[in-house]
């Protein structure tokens, strides 16, 4: 099969949930990646050690917005004869897969979290109520696009060299207008594609204590999350919001402090890999979707943690 | 102003989630339906302020059976003018924007509005289909709209932050968390709802692009590992030799 996989940049390099991509396509047939932006050649090669054959990059846009970047995607599936689609399902991909596939006529799947079996037929394993289900989902179409969600599978260093070619393609106009960009600074994974997340909720009693959360995150290297309530009464930014009505997350390692455990808190969380509870209450659910917990106050038990991970990182270089 | 809000019913939040049909359907039984909330407390709340300072109507529109209605009236109690169903038993997420798209066509709207996703499906793929079929464009995770005549500014969660743009109308948006506060229906509301009109519209022809050939739940969790509050360096240590995550 005939596969394009669309793979944003951030700060000049390729985003690990489109590689991650690039590994989920090439285990579905050839695959050429298309990306856009100012990019080094260094940049671009990484798309071949995680499994691209070829490599297209369009320098005319270096701003993403969706209007051209539903083009770039279906202009470039065209022209190959593309039978799969693959991009990741992050906020760029919320605003283009579906788009792209109307404009092509293909069957979507969204929220994929593995490869398609074709054994008979082609049928994709989807995320569902907000992660307490799967959907095996069959696609009907000649062509087909899939929305991957990240951190479902682990992006694979087994490809090689990929050539890469310049497109210069006419993409139309871009109808939205961006008035200000505000990016989160520094290096830390922006929640949906993060592999460590700490996170805490109403047990941290007050925004001015938040600081033991962020030196965990820190000295782990995690992004930081929080409850519905925190984030409702404004002690957290809402974009900090995981659950069922915020980010459904699937980190490898998911810590909660302070937080009870409520259904639907648990349904934008429980597809991490290993969770770590730290909670007061004995009885709190949250221990019943936990791998490892700890009975104990979290303004205690934190910044121990805190430092075992400083005396474990030391240890280990 | 003209706009429409496209409203999905959902199964309450705490609702068990179980397959029949030997795991090709979702087990209705005993499970309470609710107005999926991101097209309730943001899409659809956000829609009636705009017209209530600003004039205008707000329509809802709901692809889905007769078993939808009090769904719909929800949504009327909380103050849309009017509502239209169009009569079918939606089948995946292209239809459902097929049969949004055409009726919003003949009907023109300057801003359609949606939930960023359904918390049944998660599919996140109805408005972008929608602008797509309009030819309109499409502005995902919304969590700020001001309109003033033809231009709207908006912002909206983008990869690793937000974006603020401006966008003439007509065009579609998803709704996500910021777009306004969670309302509840009053008596008054509800009254009201009960007269306001409801128009069943008959579907478009449409393939099925995709459809689902069944469900599975995820594996049970093994029991939980207690560790001593005191003891984080056993907890670290099993992080790293067992979960093998740090
Ligand atoms: C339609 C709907 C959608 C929702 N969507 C979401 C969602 O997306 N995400 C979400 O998170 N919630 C969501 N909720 C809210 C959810 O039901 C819970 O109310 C919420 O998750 C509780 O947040 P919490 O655990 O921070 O607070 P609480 O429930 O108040 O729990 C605080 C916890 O902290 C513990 N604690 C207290 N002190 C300490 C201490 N010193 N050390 C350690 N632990 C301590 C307590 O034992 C308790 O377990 C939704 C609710 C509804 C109705």
């Amino acid at each position: 099969m005939t596969v394009v996989v669309f793979v944003e940049s951030k700060n000049g390099n390729l985003v690990k949930a489109g590689l991650e991509a690039v590994s989920y396509g090439k285990r579905i047939g050839e695959t050429t990646v298309v990306t856009f932006g100012d990019l080094s050649s260094d940049a671009l090669a990484g798309a071949g050690t995680y499994g691209a054959s070829k490599v297209l990059v369009h320098r005319g846009i270096t701003e993403g917005n969706g209007d051209q970047l539903t083009q770039l995607v279906a202009k470039t599936a065209e022209s190959l004869g593309a039978d799969v689609v693959v991009l990741a399902q992050d906020q760029t991909g919320k605003s283009i897969g579906p788009r792209i596939a109307a404009k092509l006529g293909a069957g979507h799947v969204s929220s994929a979290v593995d490869v398609p079996d074709t054994s008979n037929g082609f049928v994709v394993k989807t995320n569902v109520f907000s992660g307490k289900a799967f959907a095996h989902v069959a696609v009907n179409s000649a062509i087909k696009v899939i929305s991957y969600t990240p951190n479902s599978l682990a992006a694979t260093k087994d490809g090689g060299n990929a050539p890469v070619e310049e497109l210069n393609l006419d993409l139309g106009d871009n109808r939205i207008t961006v008035k200000e960009r505000k990016l989160q600074e520094g290096d830390v994974a922006p929640l949906p594609e993060a592999e460590l997340v700490v996170s805490a909720g109403r047990g941290l009693k007050g925004p001015e204590n938040w600081g033991i959360v962020e030196d965990l995150a820190k000295t782990l290297g995690a992004t930081t999350a929080c409850s519905r309530p925190v984030a409702d009464i404004g002690w957290r930014p809402h974009h900090e919001h995981v659950g069922q009505t915020g980010i459904a997350i699937r980190p490898n390692l998911y810590i909660a402090s302070g937080i009870s455990g409520a259904i639907q808190h648990l349904a934008g969380v429980n597809g991490s890999k290993t969770i770590v509870v730290i909670n007061t209450d004995a009885e709190a659910p949250f221990f019943k979707a936990a791998d490892y917990g700890v009975i104990g106050d979290a303004f205690e038990v934190l910044p121990r943690l805190t430092e075992a991970i400083k005396k474990f990182k030391e240890s280990n270089n | 102003m003209k706009l429409l809000v496209c409203i999905s019913k959902a199964p309450d939040t705490t609702a068990k989630i179980a397959f029949t049909d030997g795991d090709t359907k979702f087990d209705e039984n005993g499970v309470q339906f609710i107005v999926n909330p991101y097209d309730e407390w943001y899409a659809l709340v956000r829609a009636l302020e705009l017209t209530e300072t600003s004039g205008g109507t707000v329509t809802t529109i709901t692809v889905g059976t007769a078993a939808d209605d009090p769904t719909i009236r929800k949504a009327l109690a909380i103050g849309a003018t009017d509502a239209v169903r169009i009569d079918a038993d939606p089948k995946d997420s292209f239809y459902v924007a097929k049969q949004i798209a055409e009726y919003a066509k003949a009907n023109e709207y300057d801003i359609v509005l949606t939930g960023k996703e359904t918390i049944n499906y998660n599919g996140a793929q109805v408005g972008a289909m929608v602008a797509e079929l309009l030819g309109q464009p499409f502005v995902s995770l919304a969590t700020k709209l001001e309109v003033a005549g033809n231009v709207a500014t908006l912002e909206r969660d983008v990869s690793g932050g937000i974006e603020v743009v401006e966008v003439g109308t007509p065009f579609v948006l998803s709704a996500a968390k910021g777009m306004a506060e969670q309302r509840i229906p009053n008596m008054r509301g509800i009254m009201a709802a009960r007269t306001k009109p409801l128009n069943v519209v008959q579907p478009v022809d449409c393939d099925d692009l995709t459809s689902v050939v069944a469900y599975s739940k995820p594996d049970e969790k093994a029991a939980c590992k207690y560790i001593d509050p005191e003891n984080m360096d056993e907890l670290v240590n099993l992080l790293h030799t067992e979960a093998k995550v740090i």
